[in-house]
């Protein structure tokens, strides 16, 4: 327990987080700072070139093995099943429509990037390395919760109808293309290629990451502010409810999988994390009307930051137990 | 200066339903338009800024389209079809053109 509360505390006081908690503090205020589209545009490209590359690079250093595979299948189960588990908790605990409760549970299927590269600088800190595919699985979780939730709504309207397109769009959404493109140019080009960029997409990472929470933050204490009054008690339960029940998944594949303590931490956030990027965008094509505020508010507003704090301290002290790493 | 009648048609739409709202523009046969970046706003569905966002899903955009009054219900049924279900304001105001021939 002491241990946790020391990586939670050493967590609390990083620059990332603070970043995150300062951006929260001054929208909350009703400050005027805020980080223009196109610059918290060219932020989150910068991140997820980095990552993707940086994994890349990793596995072509280490090899395609069959735990490689197996992870990528139990990313993809874990992101298709993890809705359905957030739709029945959904059920239990609000009163929302089957429209956003759907349309809230593919947000939970699908990933945070930016909660999974935190996961690695805790990792770092933490002195620990994870398998370079982990970026890999990262991708392939994005877009399976999304189908997941279309099924759920039309078993309920008994429409099995999907728009044409809808699922080139869904897959071809930017973030998936870059992530897994700069991931096939790291495992590509390997050591050396990375070497060759590291000044760019290795050194100023963490600084770059620290202005993209601070953005993050803004948008989230804008939501809280605007819109926390349409979650009722229950949303925000399951709001830090699910991410546990996520991580607590992950792990069981993890362990399945026999991960490392890095991999395993990973794979939970991974599951305990909820997308505010490719979902909420394609829950505008799919579900319009879907309530966009109350599953940007859970997602960006409770889970993200109960993640950030609390979350990663917690699924890198169980897993740690649990691998005895 | 001559000027002729013409109608101005501003949709104002969330951004992830810009492809097909121009694809069922274009299908109607309107292919002359304007689209413009909106900076935020408030309306029945809550408040709502450009800033910081980096997924389109809280981006709202204006698409402006000028054209003869004849076309009118061709782009305001190809519209509706994609308006319908999503946020979004549809107007219509009369305006005056140079060129008539353009529209």
């Amino acid at each position: 327990m002491d241990g946790i509360l020391a990586l939670a505390a050493a967590n609390l006081i990083s620059p990332v987080i603070l970043s995150f908690a300062l951006g929260v503090a001054a929208a909350l205020a009703r400050s005027d700072l805020t980080v223009p589209e196109a610059a918290a545009k060219a932020l989150s490209i910068y991140l997820l070139f980095a990552i993707g590359f940086k994994g890349g690079a990793a596995v072509a250093a280490n090899g395609i093995d069959a735990r490689l595979v197996g992870t990528l299948i139990a990313g993809l189960i874990l992101s298709a099943l993890l809705p359905f588990v957030a739709f029945a908790l959904l059920k239990v605990l609000t009163n929302l429509s089957r429209t956003d409760a759907a349309a809230v549970a593919a947000h939970y299927g699908s990933i945070s990037i930016v909660t999974f590269v935190a996961g690695t600088t805790v990792l770092e800190s933490a002195g620990l390395t994870a398998e370079g595919y982990m970026v890999a699985t990262a991708a392939v979780m994005e877009a399976p919760a999304i189908l997941s939730a279309l099924w759920l709504i039309s078993r309920g309207n008994g429409d099995d109808e999907m728009e044409p397109g809808l699922w080139r769009e869904i897959l071809l959404n930017g973030s998936i293309v870059l992530l897994v493109g700069s991931f096939i140019i790291g495992a590509v080009t390997g050591q050396d290629g990375l070497d060759s960029i590291a000044s760019f997409i290795v050194a100023p990472f963490t600084g770059v990451l620290c202005l993209f929470l601070l953005d993050m933050g803004l948008v989230a204490g804008r939501g809280l502010r605007t819109s926390a009054r349409l979650l009722g008690a229950g949303a925000i339960v399951f709001g830090v409810t699910m991410p546990l029940v996520g991580s607590l998944a992950g792990l069981g594949a993890a362990l399945l999988l026999g991960l490392s303590t890095g991999g395993a931490m990973l794979l939970m956030t991974l599951s305990a994390s909820a997308s505010y990027i490719a979902v909420p965008a394609a829950m505008r094509v799919a579900l319009p009307e879907a309530n966009p505020s109350i599953y940007l508010t859970l997602s960006l507003g409770v889970t993200f930051p109960f993640n950030l704090t609390i979350g990663l301290p917690i699924y890198l002290a169980i897993a740690r137990f649990a691998t005895g790493g | 200066m001559q000027t002729h009648p013409a109608k101005r048609v501003e949709i104002i739409i969330e951004a992830p339903a810009q492809r097909r709202l121009v694809r069922a523009m274009n299908d109607a046969g309107i292919d002359a338009y304007t689209i413009l970046p909106v900076l935020g706003g408030s309306g029945r569905s809550g408040r709502w800024s450009r800033d910081g966002q980096v997924s389109t899903a809280s981006g709202m955009i204006s698409v402006t389209c000028i054209l003869r009054s004849d076309r009118l219900d061709g782009l305001l049924n190809a519209a509706l079809e994609v308006v319908e279900r999503h946020i979004g304001v549809v107007s219509v105001t009369d305006c005056e053109v140079l060129r008539a021939e353009r529209f």
